[in-house]
């Protein structure tokens, strides 16, 4: 619980931020809201030798609408997404996904780019970002998520690249977000996001394997006039779930098809 | 002077304006001159063999004062860690402890060296460069196997692995099962809990070389044994050695017992001659602050047809882990509390400590009496259901009606009334308006439960008889001192230490209300070796009022009884003429001839007294009840599983408890949200889990050990009987465990009856939703 010593540099800007990391060389990271770095730095399973601070650049706290996109900038809070009017109005889903990351003191600190630079099994809004087919926007492109997620805490991101935006499309219809888990602040045994958008429905599901997965047989299913507990049937294709100590790998997929009926059935 | 009652008041908790804004005093707030930290480097495997260490590299890493190792501990401290004899007197194997290992290593944490620099980050990066070079030997993990003969040992020079093996016979068991007309058996599982305080032990300890006096701060719930083990290990005399323990964040049992880090800092700070200071981190918190529980039980209860319970047979199966806890035998009492609240024909408890290579198991919330409720209440539902009979009618064919009642093993209930928690409980929830909802519900494939645990436990230890064989020479009784100051301020010392329970306030109102003072001119001191009487107790075991503030009371009265013969002797009649009444003392008869307390006390400490009166208003007393206290009552819980994922939701959770005269309802109700919680969070959360292969933990970090917050634990119901207890002068029981000690079962008894049509009859903790759903799908395959 006692982190190794490190060195500390606040950014001011984007640019600064890379040529700071570019300078302290492959030992260093950038600290967005900290809440999965620092504690894993807190247990020694992280030692970046210095830490590059983004909490001092302005204009990456922002959400916009702009042609039929939601743009999210990179240091925009869980909490400041629960309470935007903008995103409730333009994108429902993950406004109610965020009121359910973590725990208050999580909410105010975590960022959405951290949560996408992370890459946890478990986190929330990368089945989002796959399931709508958003864009991850770093300081020198952009990156469609089915690119980005590459594996367990691993994206398409070079080591002195950093999210700046993330695009999601404008989806207003029927969703259903479902996390499976034992406390309301952990994070999800299993979770499955559905949203209505255009004339089909897309699927997303949560901690089945080391990625976000789209469920690509369970929106064939319904394309084809599945009710949704048939489709559900398919939400564990070709999932490979983790054992661990909350839960075996065959309650995951069960919870996988269960939540995907469920999330259907209460989609509104 | 607006005294008016205050036993009995709802008054606030005092303690509580310091704490929240940030002014307790923890162990970590405290900075010497001077202060070392210490970092532990800790044993990775749960058994290995040390094959060397070097500390060269970690010695000579930045501000590092000092690496040591076994044998530099070997010249400061003498003997070994204490095992007391406790329920389990007739010990088989008892492995030696050191408080630091040398040549092989038991559990997964057990210190190898330490490491004291001039600061925390400094020690904990020195510490990563200690090489330690282990030879890994076979784990045992699993307490059952352990048993088995040929198991790998714990400790490779141990005979075996068995620490005890007793049996507890309570009547004619033989007997009792010939008449049966249905038996019913069952196994039940107690995981190991992690005791998880707020606050993670922490030890400072300051060594004066010229007068030899060592001072430790230490987050304890039991300074004054503290003292004892380690003013003797490390031959300096009691008198020279002083433990403050301030305020301490939880402790559930956790903080009674000395740790190796008890013996390590101040052993540091004598060969630093610097004040060294340890803090337990979470991880280290989770992986060697003693568990609680792990235990294995095996039961079996005969009955008549018609609902009559015979007898009871268990046996318990006690993980110790490495090494016997202090006090863990503590946890055997399981088996002479296993009867419960009910007349048996016959009960048996065999109880059989089993060495393991985990971290020791010690008392933890309930000890004991938990373990004995869960099993009893099951095994009393699993013979209502086995005869078609409503539990709740079942148990109250059975309730032991006179008191005092002596159980199978002659322990004597005090008092009791159980009859009048379960009516009352039942009303409570509408157990009728519930059997009917479930019904309806199982109509449409709901699974809807109801759960009752009625619940008794021993508590208030003492007596000094039964106890000073159990701790090995010192009886548990209790001590107070009163000082009655000149200008009419009261300091009250007691020798047992909150954690949280709010002593501050109950105690001071017992005192104000005796003397007949303000409660504001009590000021209550506990926790400080130093002061007040030559020995505490300490505070475990819902003992800290039946005894602690009956001695406090004790003591009250010997003042109160002196400042009437000093107020007859000022007034110029006899004492006996006297009324004392909201802290004045009138004349019977003239009510104008009167004295305040506080009047007679800057008098005791004048020119005018009595013949043969001594000066000073002050008073040591000590209590050794005559008897434990027996509180009771009965919770109900009413809870629906979902059948495709397992997931419990607690509809409504009732708790009727008795415990006697209540001096603070608003601080007995603190206790019972809290004990419910951790029954709660027992039955359907928290479980200490180890790899069975490897023996390594898996529940490490608070992601994996799954502490509830409120949002996880229902809103209670919860009311009381009061059924005073005549052993004690205000009528008190304890009420400190009883919440975790009843609930765990009422949780458990009201899943299992959901799951009942299903034909599951029991089932186990924590009870996850993966569990259950795997106990559907085998059971409706
Ligand atoms: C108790 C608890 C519960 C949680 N529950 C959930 C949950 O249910 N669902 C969920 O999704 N999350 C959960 N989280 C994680 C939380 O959402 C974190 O905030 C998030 O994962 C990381 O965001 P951060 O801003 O804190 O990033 P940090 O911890 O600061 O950084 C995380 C990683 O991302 C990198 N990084 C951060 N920002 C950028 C950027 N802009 N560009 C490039 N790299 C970057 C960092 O270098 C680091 O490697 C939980 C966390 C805690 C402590």
């Amino acid at each position: 619980m006692i982190p190794a010593a490190f060195e500390y540099s606040r950014a001011t800007s984007v640019a600064d931020a890379v040529n700071q990391l570019r300078t302290a060389g492959p030992e260093a990271k950038v600290i967005a809201g900290g809440q999965s770095l620092l504690p894993m730095m807190r247990l020694r399973l992280a030692q970046p030798g210095h830490l590059v601070d983004l909490n001092g650049i302005p204009d990456l706290d922002y959400v916009r609408v702009k042609d039929g996109s939601v743009q999210i900038g990179a240091m925009t809070r869980h909490a400041t997404l629960v309470r935007s009017e903008l995103l409730r109005a333009n994108l429902p889903l993950l406004a109610e996904v965020a009121k359910e990351v973590g725990d208050p003191q999580v909410r105010t600190r975590g960022t959405i780019g951290g949560v996408m630079a992370h890459a946890d099994a478990a986190g929330d809004y990368p089945t989002v970002a796959l399931m709508l087919d958003a864009e991850i926007v770093t300081d020198r492109r952009r990156i469609p998520a089915r690119d980005f997620f590459q594996h367990l805490f691993t994206t398409a991101l070079e080591p002195d690249e950093l999210v700046v935006e993330v695009d999601f499309p404008v989806s207003t219809g029927a969703h259903r977000y479902l996390k499976f888990r034992r406390r309301v602040f952990d994070w999800a045994i299993v979770a499955v996001g559905v949203q209505r958008l255009g004339d089909g429905w897309r699927v997303g599901i949560t901690h089945a394997g080391p990625t976000a997965v789209r469920a690509h047989a369970v929106e064939d299913a319904l394309r084809s006039g599945a009710t949704p507990a048939e489709a559900a049937e398919r939400a564990s294709d070709g999932l490979n779930p983790n054992s661990d100590v909350h839960a075996s790998s065959e309650f995951r997929l069960h919870l996988a098809q269960v939540l995907t009926r469920r999330a259907l059935e209460q989609a509104a | 002077m607006a005294v008016s009652q205050l036993i009995g008041a709802r008054v606030q908790r005092r303690e509580d304006p310091r704490l929240i804004t940030g002014h307790g005093r923890f162990i970590e707030d405290r900075l010497p001159v001077g202060l070392l930290h210490m970092a532990v480097v800790r044993s990775p495997h749960p058994h290995a063999r040390i094959l060397s260490i070097a500390t060269e590299a970690a010695a000579s890493a930045p501000g590092v004062r000092a690496v040591l190792v076994a044998k530099d501990f070997h010249a400061q401290l003498s003997g070994t860690m204490p095992v007391t004899p406790a329920f389990a007197p007739e010990k088989k194997y008892v492995p030696e402890r050191f408080p630091i290992a040398s040549d092989e290593v038991c559990f997964q944490g057990e210190p190898v060296a330490v490491v004291v620099a001039d600061d925390r980050y400094l020690a904990a990066d020195a510490a990563e460069l200690v090489v330690v070079e282990y030879d890994p030997l076979p784990a045992v993990v699993d307490p059952e196997a352990a048993m088995v003969p040929g198991s790998p040992r714990a400790h490779v020079e141990g005979p075996d692995n068995i620490g005890w093996d007793m049996t507890f016979d309570g009547g004619d068991i033989e007997a009792a099962f010939a008449r049966a007309e249905v038996t019913v058996s069952e196994r039940i599982w107690q995981q190991r809990l992690a005791p998880t305080p707020m606050e993670p032990r922490g030890v400072l300890a300051e060594y004066s070389p010229y007068d030899e006096r060592l001072t430790i701060w230490l987050s304890s719930q039991n300074p004054h044994f503290i003292r004892l083990f380690i003013s003797g290990a490390m031959g300096i005399p009691e008198s020279r050695v002083r433990v403050v323990a301030e305020d301490v964040g939880g402790g559930f049992g956790s903080k009674i017992s000395p740790y190796p880090e008890d013996y390590l800092v101040p052993a540091a700070a004598r060969i630093l001659g610097r004040p060294v200071r340890w803090i337990e981190t979470r991880t280290e918190s989770v992986q060697t602050s003693y568990h609680g529980r792990g235990q294995v039980f095996t039961a079996e209860a005969a009955a008549l047809r018609d609902g009559t319970l015979l007898g009871l047979r268990l046996t318990q199966v006690l993980d110790l882990g490495a090494y016997h806890g202090t006090f863990g035998a503590f946890q055997a009492c399981a088996c002479l509390m296993a009867g419960g609240v009910y007349r048996w024909a016959a009960v048996q408890g065999r109880t059989i400590g089993v060495l393991t290579n985990k971290v020791p198991t010690d008392p933890y919330r309930g000890a004991g009496r938990p373990e004995g409720t869960h099993l009893c209440e099951r095994m009393v539902d699993r013979v209502a259901q086995e005869i078609g009979m409503d539990p709740a009618e079942l148990r109250r064919k059975n309730f032991a009606r006179e008191f005092p009642f002596s159980n199978n093993f002659g322990l004597v209930y005090d008092s009791g009334n159980y009859d009048g928690s379960l009516d009352k409980a039942m009303e409570l929830v509408d157990y009728s308006g519930w059997r009917q909802r479930q019904a309806e519900g199982r109509q449409q494939g709901r699974l809807i439960g109801i759960g009752c645990s009625t619940w008794v436990e021993i508590c208030g230890f003492g007596p000094s008889e039964a106890t000073a064989g159990a701790t090995g020479g010192i009886a548990l009784v209790e001590a107070a001192q009163i000082r009655f100051l000149p200008s009419g301020s009261v300091a009250a010392y007691v020798g047992t230490h909150a954690q949280g329970q709010g002593h501050d306030t109950t105690f001071s109102q017992i005192v104000a209300d005796t003397l007949g003072i303000p409660m504001e001119k009590v000021e209550l001191r506990h926790g400080d070796t130093a002061e007040g009487p030559s020995f505490g107790y300490g505070t475990y075991g819902s003992r800290s009022l039946a005894v602690g503030g009956m001695a406090l009371h004790k003591a009250a009265m010997v003042i109160r009884d002196k400042a009437q013969r000093l107020a007859g002797h000022m007034l110029e009649v006899s004492p006996d003429d006297l009324t004392f009444e909201q802290g004045t003392f009138s004349v019977k008869g003239d009510p104008s001839a009167r004295k305040t307390i506080e009047e007679v006390a800057l008098a005791a400490y004048g020119g005018k007294l009595p013949e043969g009166m001594e000066h000073g208003l002050e008073a040591t007393s000590y209590f050794d009840p005559p008897n434990w206290v027996w509180p009771f009552g009965a919770h109900i819980c009413v809870v629906e599983v979902d059948r495709e994922t397992g997931a419990v939701q607690v509809h409504k959770y009732v708790a009727v408890d008795d415990c006697g005269n209540v001096i603070n309802p608003m601080i007995v109700e603190g206790q019972l949200h809290g004990g419910i919680a951790q029954g709660i969070s027992q039955a359907l959360y928290e479980e200490v889990a180890y790899d069975q292969d490897s023996g390594l933990l898996l529940t490490g970090t608070m992601t994996d050990y799954l502490v509830p917050t409120m949002n996880e634990i229902p809103a209670l119901t919860l009311d009381r009987t009061v059924t005073p207890s005549p052993t004690n002068p205000l009528g008190v029981k304890g009420i400190g465990e009883a919440g975790t000690i009843a609930s765990s079962a009422a949780v458990i008894n009201a899943i299992s009856d959901a799951l009942s049509p299903l034909g599951i009859h029991h089932v186990d903790m924590p009870a996850s939703p993966d569990r259950l759903w795997k106990m559907i799908q085998e059971a409706e395959s």
